[in-house]
């Protein structure tokens, strides 16, 4: 019992990391129609960023308030990052599908080489509070606290995205922009003001998701964005594209089917077994699990 | 009396297609203005044409001007932000939205928007506020996309086929509504239903593959029926059909291939 809730768990930490990272990559793609490869550029951003603050920046540090301080810093970096490529790159080429494909790609290998050669190729330890790296009994299970915090950060940034899109203006431009962006501009609105700020949104979404992930996994590497970016393409397929709901939905699954498949089958089964599920729901319901909605 | 629209020399190439071709024609400042022809001569690519909603594959040339001001190549949220209303064709309400949301989204920042006047020719929106758009009757999604456009001041309305698919009882409700609106702004109606084109309209401009091949009163086109029959493709006993008062779901123009 206890190791199936500790699955359970540690499922769920890895699901709340690829929400983190998908919910901004699907909105993104619901309002604007940008397969934006360059997303876990942000991510990388996030990571590295809160790792340097944590290390130089004055206030800051690996405990505490200082390490608030430090991811807080790590999330500005990523989001600062995110509109500046969407204000200098992708707005010139909005309607430019395969440019914009070019350009997502290409910006974010030129990340992963920036950061290498800036940090190396080497993982770096992550400076994390002591208390992370403790377990929590929950039902006779040792829960990393790691994982829990991923989880309740998840939580939080589901809600405060789903409060957005219900309750203010712009949120209301974002979803009926995910529905009929054409319509939204023919209302007077100016739809690349929200563009931005999705961009801005799944930005700061993904370097929490970074900051984050260093404290999960111990770590910090350059190719970490690339490789979590993967299945969280995959969350967002399946979730429905522009739907945060449908991307929570989806990263509980995924994230639980490769942690029980992992563990019980072939250690990398589990990643197949999603790549297959993926498989099944583009035969089945193509539009995913939410459809082309933003809220729900 | 100055046009409110002046359309010159009007050509959309949309992905090689050369839909319009230089098509010219003024709107009235005051009344309807419809927009006749078959399907497929260019009467939605010209609305959207003047709203700058041309794809961005298209390539658009001529004049298009609004009293002074030009209009090509603006963005189109400054057109309507400058006044000009436009109701597509198959309504677009946001599904997923509620009716209130719908309405709200249209509100523009720095004027008060006219909920009275909205609910006053609407009154089924104020009653249904809460219930999704995707859950109303074509009807009410057409008076959802009018009382969107009329929650704001605007000085000229493009409405595209605001009866299609409705049914007879609707279609009388929504050619009021449109008479009523006209009384204060004028109209560039796109419009397949002669009888409402009977009611409603004042001056007519008809395409034919892609260019103008007829302006003029409206009723009198109506009266000339093999003009009609000739340009829009209807029966003479279809164009001779009464007024759209008593039976307002009159002849449609012939349709063919859509753009």
């Amino acid at each position: 019992m206890g190791t199936v809730i500790l699955l359970a768990l540690t499922g769920l930490g890895l699901a709340a990391l690829y929400f983190l990272v998908a919910s901004g990559l699907s909105l993104v793609f619901g309002l604007a129609d940008v397969l934006n490869f360059a997303h876990g550029l942000f991510l990388g951003v996030g990571a590295y960023g809160t790792w340097w603050a944590a290390g130089n920046l004055p206030g800051a540090g690996p405990d505490g308030f200082g390490f608030v301080f430090a991811v807080a810093f790590g999330v500005a970096a990523g989001t600062l990052v995110a509109i500046l490529v969407e204000l200098v790159l992708i707005r010139p080429l909005y309607s430019r599908t395969i440019e914009q494909v070019l350009v997502t790609v290409g910006l974010s290998l030129a990340g992963v080489a920036l950061l290498q050669a800036t940090w190396g190729a080497d993982a770096r330890p992550f400076p994390r509070p002591d208390w992370t790296r403790q377990v929590t009994g929950i039902f006779g299970a040792q829960v990393p606290n790691g994982g829990l915090l991923l989880i309740i950060a998840a939580v939080l940034v589901l809600g405060a995205i789903l409060a957005f899109l219900r309750w203010t203006r712009y949120g209301l431009v974002i979803r009926a922009g995910v529905e009929n962006r054409e319509m939204v501009t023919a209302l007077g609105i100016d739809v690349r003001k929200a563009f931005t700020l999705v961009f801005a949104i799944g930005g700061a979404a993904a370097a929490l998701a970074g900051a984050l992930g260093g404290v999960y996994f111990g770590t910090v590497s350059p190719g970490q964005g690339g490789s979590l970016l993967i299945f969280a393409f995959i969350v967002v397929v399946i979730g429905g594209m522009g739907s945060v709901v449908g991307s929570a939905y989806a990263a509980v699954v995924v994230g639980l089917v490769q942690q029980f498949v992992n563990y019980y089958g072939t250690s990398g089964l589990g990643d197949i077994c999603v790549v297959g599920l993926l498989a099944v729901v583009l035969l089945l319901r193509p539009q995913g699990i939410a459809g082309k909605v933003a809220t729900a | 009396m100055e046009p409110v629209l002046s359309v010159e020399e009007l050509s959309v190439r949309i992905s090689g297609l050369h839909i319009l071709q230089g098509v010219s024609f003024t709107v009235a400042p005051t009344g309807v203005t419809v927009l006749l022809g078959r399907n497929g001569v260019g009467k939605t690519t010209t609305l959207r044409a003047i709203v700058g909603l041309t794809p961005p594959a298209g390539e658009v040339r001529g004049t298009i001007r609004m009293g002074a001001q030009s209009l090509l190549a603006r963005p189109t949220h400054r057109l309507v932000r400058g006044g000009l209303g436009y109701v597509p064709e198959d309504r677009c309400v946001f599904a997923g939205l509620t009716v209130a949301e719908n309405l709200r989204l249209a509100e523009r920042r720095g004027t008060t928007p006219a909920y009275d006047k909205v609910f006053a020719l609407f009154p089924e929106l104020d009653r249904r506020g809460r219930q999704r758009a995707g859950s109303l009757s074509g009807g009410q999604q057409q008076m959802l996309a009018i009382g969107r456009v009329l929650l704001n001041d605007n000085r000229l309305l493009l409405v595209d086929e605001p009866t299609k698919g409705l049914a007879p009882k609707v279609v009388t409700e929504v050619a009021e509504v449109l008479e009523r609106v006209a009384e204060s702004v004028p109209v560039l109606l796109v419009e397949q239903n002669l009888a409402v084109v009977r009611r409603l309209a004042r001056d007519a401009v008809v395409l034919a593959a892609g260019k103008v091949a007829w302006t003029g009163d409206a009723r009198e086109l109506l009266l000339e029926t093999a003009l009609t029959k000739s340009l829009l493709g209807v029966g003479s006993a279809e164009v001779a059909a009464p007024s759209a008062r008593s039976e307002p779901a009159g002849p449609a123009v012939a349709r063919e291939d859509q753009h």
